[in-house]
C-alpha cells in the first residue's frame, strides 16, 4: 500500500537498500549529487560509516572491508570516481569475499560539476559490471540486487544514479535488515596481484564477464534487471533503447512505443536487444552523455540510432524526445524579456570574501581549485584565473613556476580550501617543496566541506557520526612539509589579509597562508548583527566585495539588506568615509 | 488530483521544504508523486527551481515549458523567470518579495519594475501572497515556505486536515507549532 511507503531521495534509497542488504562498512567524500548517500547510511548504529579524505581512499577502504568478509558501500560522483579508479581496476581482478557496491553520480548538465563525463565506459574498461536504476524504488532494489551479483560473480558492481535520479523523490518500500558476514580468508593468489597472480587473474575476470553476460541474456534474472515493454499493438514501428531517467522521459514523451529499458548498462544484454530489434523497423537508442549503448549496438551489428536524434550534450526531457523522434515543434517564445541572471554567490559573510577582494585589488594571478571559493571567479570579485580538479590549485601553480620562473610567481597565487587540501593538496605540496618552487599558497581554511553541505573532515575534529577526533593540525601538516614562509591569518581582516598577501608573494620559497574563520553559516554567534551606512558617499566601493547584502538604490547609494548581514564588518573596512558601522555600536 | 508544481526560488528560502511537504501530501490523498531537486551549486543563493508531480502515476521527475499548473514563486523576480512553465489556465502564486541578484545589487542590470505587467501576459491567475510579512510577525523569517504552503492550500483547496498531517510528517518537531501558526496566517490571507 502507498501509505506504506516514504517518499525519498534515490540517494537516500540507495542507502537504504545497502542498509537493509546488511552493509558493514560505508566510506565516501562527498560530492554533488552523491553527498546524501553516506550521510544517510551514517544515521544507521549498525553501520560503521566515514567521511573519507578522497574517493581513492574510500575505495580501498571499501575494499578492505570486502577482503575481510562485511558487505561494504562506496559512493562518489563522477569525477571522484577519477580518484578512486586506480585501487577499482585492480580490484575488478582479485574480486572479494563479501560484496561491494560503488555508487557513481554522474551530473549531465552540470549542475554542480566541472564536466559531463560519463561513468559507464569506466564499466566497460575495469570490467566491471554496472546498474542504472530508474527511479527510487529501483535506487534501492538495484543496490540490494548489486550485493547479490557481487558476490555471486566475485566482483565489484556498479551502481549508476545521474542528477535526476539522486536528487529526485519517489516513493520507496521499506524492509528490514539482514546480517551478513563471511569468514576472512587468506588467498595470496587471489589477493596479492603481483604480475605472476594477476596474470592468473585476467582470465578469470573475463571469464565471469562471460557468465553475467550469457546469464543477463538468458531467463536467470527474469524481468528484475531488464524489462521489455510491448507497445500497443501496431502502434508504431520503433523500437526504444533506454535505462535511468531517460526511461522516465520516455515513457512520457512515446507512451505506446516499445520499450527495451536496461537495468544493467554494462554488460549489454546484446543478444536479447537484437531479438527485440527484429521486430520493429527502426531501432532508437535514447541516452544522455555519450552514445555507449549506441556505439556498443553498433559493433555488434545491431542497426540503431541515436545521437544522430538526440545529441550530446545537458540533460535530456520529455520535450527533447519528443521533438527529435516525433518531430514536435519547440514551444512559442516567452513572453518576458530581460530577466536579469541570478548565478550562485558567496553568501553575505562568506569567510572567502576578503581574500578575494584583496588579490583582486593586488592584481594577482589566482589559480583556483573546487568548492565554494570556486565563486572567487565571478564578478565582482573575478579572482579566479584557472580551475581544474580538486587539488589542482598548487600543482597548477608550481607548473606555472617551472614553466616562467621566479618573477612570474611573484604575481601568483593559488587558493584552496581546507577540505579540498585535505583531498589532495596536501600531495601537490610536499611535491611542490621537493622540488624547489617558488609559489604562494593561501589555505582558506572555513573549517568545513561547505559546498556540499557542510560535512566533517578531518580538520574539523569531529566524525561523520559528529564523535569527537583527532583534529589535523593543517599549520603543523604544511611545516612537516617543509614550508617556512607561513601565516595563519583572520580572513575578516583586510589590512590583515593585504599584509599577508603582500608578504608572502615576495618570499623565496614555497609560501603558505591559512585564512582562518569558520563557515559563516556555521558560526551561530555572527547571526543578526547588521551594519548600517550614514551619509553614504555614493562611491561604490564596498560593492566590489560582491556582498548579497548590500545593493545599489536608484540615487545610486547603498543601501544595506539587514536580514541578510552577518555584521562581518568586512564592507566597512572598504568604506573611505568610515561611514559603515554596526546599528548597535558592538 | 493531477498537478504539475513548480516551486521557483531563491537558493535558502526553503523550497525543497516545501516540496516535501507537497509530496507528503500527496503520499496521505493515496497518489503518486515524485519531487526533483537541486543541490549544491545553486543553493549558494542562485536561483532554484523545484519540480513536484501529483498523479495517479508519474513518470518524469520534471516536466517542460508551459506544463505547470501552478507556478509557486517564493520571490518576484524569480515569478518571472519561471512564467514560461505555466500552462493556459493556470495559477501563478507570487511572493511579494524582492531579492536583489548580484548584477541588480552592482548596478549592472535593473531589477525589473514592472514584473506583474509582464505575469499579465500569460494566461494564467496570478495570486499575491506576502509571505514575508507573515514571517516577520511571526519572528521567524524561515516560516516564509510554510506560509506559502498555507495559502497555496487555500487557493488550490486542499484538504486542509491532511495537508497539515503532511507537514506534521515532514518538519522538525521543535518547529512544529511555528510551521503551523504560519500555515495558518498564510491560509488566512488567502481566504480573508
Amino acid at each position: 500500500m502507498l501509505q506504506m511507503k516514504k517518499l525519498m531521495l534515490g540517494d537516500h534509497a540507495v542507502a537504504q537498500g545497502a542498509y537493509e542488504a546488511g552493509v558493514k562498512v560505508a566510506a565516501a567524500y562527498p560530492g554533488t549529487p552523491s553527498t546524501e548517500i553516506t550521510e544517510y547510511i551514517a544515521n544507521f548504529n549498525e553501520v560503521n560509516a566515514e567521511w573519507s579524505v578522497n574517493e581513492k581512499v574510500s575505495m580501498e577502504v571499501g575494499v578492505g572491508a570486502a577482503m575481510a568478509g562485511k558487505r561494504a558501500l562506496v559512493a562518489m560522483k563522477h569525477v571522484g570516481l577519477n580518484v578512486a579508479a586506480d585501487p577499482l581496476f585492480t580490484f575488478s581482478y582479485t574480486g572479494l569475499n563479501a560484496g561491494l557496491v560503488a555508487v557513481v553520480a554522474d551530473d549531465p548538465g552540470m549542475h554542480s560539476s566541472q564536466n559531463e563525463q560519463d561513468s559507464r565506459y569506466y564499466a566497460q574498461s575495469a570490467h566491471v559490471p554496472m546498474l542504472e536504476p530508474a527511479d527510487s524504488q529501483e535506487a534501492k532494489d538495484f543496490t540490494m540486487l548489486a550485493y547479490e551479483l557481487s558476490e555471486k560473480y566475485d566482483t565489484p558492481v556498479f551502481v549508476r544514479l545521474t542528477t535526476r535520479i539522486a536528487h529526485a523523490r519517489s516513493f520507496v518500500e521499506i524492509g528490514e535488515r539482514k546480517e551478513v558476514e563471511y569468514p576472512y580468508k587468506q588467498d595470496i593468489s587471489k589477493y596479492v596481484m603481483v604480475p605472476a597472480n594477476a596474470r592468473k587473474r585476467h582470465p578469470a575476470v573475463e571469464e565471469r564477464e562471460r557468465r553475467l553476460s550469457n546469464d543477463i541474456n538468458g531467463d536467470l534474472f527474469g524481468e528484475s534487471i531488464n524489462k521489455v515493454e510491448y507497445g500497443k499493438a501496431g502502434s508504431n514501428k520503433i523500437g526504444i533503447v533506454c535505462s535511468g531517467a531517460v526511461y522516465q522521459y520516455v515513457k512520457e514523451a512515446l507512451p505506446d512505443f516499445a520499450i527495451f529499458k536496461l537495468g544493467m548498462v554494462y554488460p549489454i544484454a546484446f543478444e536479447n536487444i537484437r531479438e527485440f530489434a527484429s521486430k520493429y523497423e527502426k531501432l532508437i537508442v535514447v541516452e544522455e552523455l555519450e552514445p555507449f549503448i549506441e556505439n556498443a549496438l553498433k559493433a555488434k551489428g545491431i542497426e540503431c540510432h541515436g545521437k544522430n536524434l538526440t545529441g550530446l550534450q545537458g540533460e535530456l526531457s520529455v520535450q527533447k524526445i519528443s521533438e527529435a523522434i516525433l518531430g514536435h515543434k519547440a514551444l512559442p517564445e516567452e513572453h518576458t524579456e530581460n530577466i536579469p541572471m541570478r548565478p550562485p554567490v558567496m553568501c553575505a559573510g562568506c569567510t572567502h570574501r576578503g581574500v578575494f577582494y584583496i588579490l583582486n585589488k593586488l592584481k594577482l594571478n589566482v589559480v583556483g581549485d573546487i568548492g565554494c571559493y570556486s565563486l572567487g571567479c565571478s564578478p565582482p570579485l573575478n579572482a579566479m584565473h584557472s580551475l581544474i580538479c580538486m587539488g589542482a590549485s598548487i600543482s597548477n601553480a608550481h607548473g606555472m613556476f617551472m614553466a616562467k620562473g621566479k618573477e612570474f610567481s611573484k604575481t601568483n597565487v593559488a587558493v584552496i580550501g581546507d577540505s579540498t587540501f585535505i583531498h589532495s593538496g596536501i600531495t601537490s605540496l610536499i611535491d611542490a617543496v621537493y622540488n624547489k618552487s617558488n609559489i604562494t599558497v593561501i589555505i582558506m581554511d572555513n573549517r568545513t566541506t561547505g559546498m556540499t553541505g557542510h560535512q566533517n573532515h578531518p580538520g574539523t575534529g569531529l566524525t561523520i557520526k559528529n564523535e569527537p577526533t583527532h583534529t589535523l593540525d593543517l599549520e603543523a601538516i604544511c611545516r612537516a612539509c617543509g614550508v617556512q614562509n607561513l601565516s595563519v591569518i583572520d580572513p575578516y581582516n583586510l589590512a590583515e589579509v593585504e599584509n599577508a598577501i603582500k608578504e608572502r608573494i615576495k618570499a623565496d620559497g614555497v609560501s603558505v597562508i591559512i585564512a582562518k574563520r569558520p563557515c559563516i553559516l556555521l558560526d551561530k554567534s555572527m547571526r543578526h548583527d547588521a551594519v548600517s551606512i550614514s551619509d553614504c558617499k555614493k562611491c561604490g566601493i564596498c560593492l566590489k566585495i560582491g556582498c548579497p547584502a548590500l545593493s545599489r538604490r536608484k540615487d545610486n547609494s547603498v543601501e544595506v539588506d539587514a536580514a541578510l548581514c552577518t555584521g562581518c564588518m568586512v564592507c566597512a573596512q572598504t568604506c573611505k568615509s568610515g561611514n559603515i558601522k554596526k546599528e548597535n555600536n558592538k | 488530483m493531477n498537478l504539475n508544481i513548480l516551486i521557483a526560488g531563491v537558493g535558502g528560502q526553503g523550497t525543497l521544504l516545501a516540496s516535501k511537504i507537497l509530496g507528503n501530501y500527496a503520499q496521505l490523498n493515496g497518489q503518486d508523486c515524485k519531487v526533483s531537486e537541486v543541490h549544491g551549486m545553486a543553493q549558494r543563493g542562485g536561483s532554484v527551481v523545484t519540480y513536484v508531480r501529483i498523479a495517479n502515476k508519474v513518470y518524469s521527475p520534471l516536466f517542460d515549458k508551459k506544463q505547470a499548473d501552478v507556478v509557486l514563486a517564493f520571490e518576484e523576480l524569480e515569478a518571472l523567470r519561471s512564467a514560461g512553465h505555466i500552462k493556459d489556465g493556470g495559477i501563478i502564486i507570487v511572493n511579494k518579495q524582492n531579492i536583489y541578484p548580484m548584477p541588480c545589487a552592482l548596478g549592472a542590470a535593473e531589477y525589473p519594475g514592472n514584473i506583474y505587467e509582464q505575469l499579465s501576459k500569460y494566461n494564467a491567475k496570478i495570486h499575491k501572497i506576502d509571505a514575508i510579512g507573515i514571517a516577520t510577525k511571526l519572528n521567524d523569517i524561515r516560516t516564509v515556505n510554510i506560509a506559502m504552503l498555507g495559502f497555496s492550500a487555500a487557493v488550490l483547496n486542499f484538504d486542509k486536515e491532511i495537508f497539515i498531517s503532511a507537514i506534521e510528517k515532514s518538519v522538525a518537531k521543535p518547529t512544529l507549532e511555528i510551521n503551523l501558526k504560519a500555515f495558518e496566517q498564510g491560509y488566512i490571507q488567502a481566504r480573508g
